[in-house]
């Protein structure tokens, strides 16, 4: 870790930065991206280095634009939702409940009991997967690939159950405006169970052999400091903000769905470092797949799983505007939905978590952080860099 | 937040308060009073998380609407503060020294919808978009089909469905009968 009193560090002009001439030749400028190994999709970091420590870090995106928010604008609001769930590829289902909700508010449309279960259980079941590609991701950065082959074969366990219910192993565009596309399949609950435990059984061998790993600890720990006074500046949520001891999780602070009735503490830790948020990420994930049982004994077995919809083609949603949130693994996932009274949303501006994480904050962050380390601290914030640039 | 709202009907002559949930608020206020009203509803009443900044582009009525949503953790509640600003001269005062996450927000809508936050760190840099000389995309104006005809081709051998029709005639078939 950097220290100030080391010689060879440039001096610090009078904002905190670095004095870097780069024609001295004492530093180098370095690009790590777009194929960035810290990251689910691509975006670069232009690092200026001196010896092997990062003395600035410009966070570069624009990779994957592919204008999602002028798309709906363009869509009546029954085609925006195959779309939406496209801006998050590890966990798309998040995406598809904000739309859905947003749209539901604006529309005053009320949904089912047991599709409002099946949403809670949806999106708990993408944490779960999500969190297992994360957690080979992070072991990953640092060289450990064989805990990521056993979580990936777990993801897909959870990806099979996400077919059997949807029809599709990645995006599932499986809740819509109006309550959810198909109900629960039959033996769905079973399966969901055996799944949970072939989890949890696995988890036990990723905690010994990833989080007591001597290199993992001595990489990762104090790595990537984040002080609890920079959340409110830099808009930290999620585990990340977890992580530092602040318990903001949007399920408990505004429970939306059926979170007001299932039993949880959001989990926290104290120091911090990349070590903590995997810890705090590891525990999260445990915590989720709790959550999928109390859903599953909770579920009512009867019921409609959509409510019934005007002609969604000929659709229009009475003016107004609206902001709907959810806890996705990240932190807080927003939609902010304007309608004007038309078939068509006037705009569609999507909050995601990694919009602030992976600009501002790492741009802070990895500064005097050794190189062969960036990639470990850009895993440990969590970025999927579609929610940036939409 | 009652008595916000209050001060910032007094003192900014705030207007059109949209109650939409017990925890969200919107308000519009004036565009020279803007960074006042954000200030002391993130001081003095505990609005701290800059939730998200965004813009509406109102094209008909020829304006901009800016939105600042913020979040008070304490009391849980969320306030969307609304300014309208016209699309002849988008010029807002930044905020960057509120949140430093402000700064990417403005970055963005400087090049996605041309407004302008003057002194905003690196707010002339292309943020998403490198080498963009067209309008800026996001506002109303631009034309996405015509920009994507232009600029990409169709691959050959390939069909497509109009996909409003073909959704008429895989939801409502009997309606297409009656037609």
């Amino acid at each position: 870790m950097f220290k100030e009193d080391r010689s060879k560090f440039p001096k610090k002009l009078a904002d905190g930065s670095f004095d870097i001439d780069l024609e001295s030749h004492k530093f180098t400028k370095i690009w790590q991206g777009p194929q960035h190994p810290g990251i689910t999709g691509n975006m670069s970091l232009e690092l200026i280095i001196q010896g092997d420590e990062v003395m600035k870090c410009t966070t570069h995106v624009g990779y994957l634009h592919r204008g999602f928010e002028k798309l709906i604008e363009r869509r009546k609001y029954i085609q925006g939702f195959p779309i939406v769930c496209r801006i998050c590829v590890p966990e798309p289902d998040f995406n598809e409940y904000n739309f859905a909700a947003a749209v539901e508010e604006l529309a005053g449309i009320e949904i089912p009991e047991k599709a409002i279960w099946i949403r809670t259980l949806v999106l708990e079941m993408a944490r779960t997967a999500s969190y297992l590609m994360w957690l080979g991701g992070a072991a990953g950065s640092l060289g450990m690939g064989m805990i990521g082959q056993w979580t990936n074969y777990l993801r897909d366990y959870m990806l099979d159950r996400f077919e059997e219910l949807s029809g599709g192993r990645i995006y599932h565009m499986y809740i819509l405006p109006g309550g959810v596309r198909n109900n629960l399949p039959d033996g769905f609950k079973q399966r969901m169970l055996d799944t949970l435990d072939d989890i949890e059984k696995v988890m036990k061998d990723v905690d010994t052999v990833l989080m007591n790993n001597a290199v993992f600890k001595k990489r990762t720990v104090g790595l990537g400091y984040i002080d609890p006074s920079w959340i409110e500046p830099y808009g930290i949520s999620g585990p990340n903000a977890r992580a530092a001891g602040v318990p903001l999780d949007v399920r408990k602070d505004a429970p939306y769905l059926k979170y007001s009735e299932l039993d949880f503490e959001p989990v926290t830790g104290k120091d911090s470092d990349a070590f903590t948020r995997t810890d705090v990420r590891r525990k999260d994930l445990l915590m989720s797949i709790d959550l999928i049982r109390q859903i599953l004994d909770k579920i009512p077995e009867k019921g409609d799983f959509i409510a019934k919809l005007p002609n969604v083609l000929n659709w229009e949603i009475p003016k107004g505007e609206t902001y709907i949130r959810s806890e996705c693994t990240r932190g807080e996932y927003g939609y902010y939905m304007v309608s004007d009274g038309s078939m068509y949303p006037r705009r569609v501006n999507v909050r995601g978590p990694s919009y602030t994480h992976a600009i501002a904050l790492m741009e802070k962050l990895a500064v005097g952080v050794n190189i062969s380390d960036t990639a470990a601290l850009m895993v440990s914030l969590h970025t999927y860099p579609p929610e940036i640039e939409r | 937040m009652n008595n916000l709202l209050n001060e910032l009907k007094n003192l900014f002559k705030a207007s059109d308060l949209e109650h939409k949930r017990d925890d969200l608020v919107f308000i519009t206020v004036e565009k020279h009073y803007l960074p006042f009203a954000i200030k002391l509803a993130k001081d003095n009443y505990g609005f701290r998380h800059l939730i998200l900044m965004t813009a509406v582009d109102w094209l008909e009525d020829g304006f901009f609407q800016v939105t600042y949503l913020l979040r008070n953790y304490s009391t849980k509640k969320d306030i969307g503060i609304r300014v309208f600003i016209p699309r002849t001269e988008p010029v807002i005062e930044s905020i960057h020294n509120m949140w430093e996450t402000a700064a990417t927000y403005q970055r963005e809508l400087k090049e996605m919808f041309g407004i302008d936050f003057p002194g905003s760190p690196k707010i002339n840099e292309p943020f998403i978009l490198e080498g963009w000389d067209d309008i800026p995309p996001y506002r109303r104006d631009f034309d996405t089909k015509k920009y994507s005809e232009e600029t990409f081709f169709p691959r050959p051998g390939r069909s497509t469905n109009d996909p409003e029709e073909y959704m008429k005639k895989k939801l409502y078939p009997q309606e297409e009968k009656d037609v």
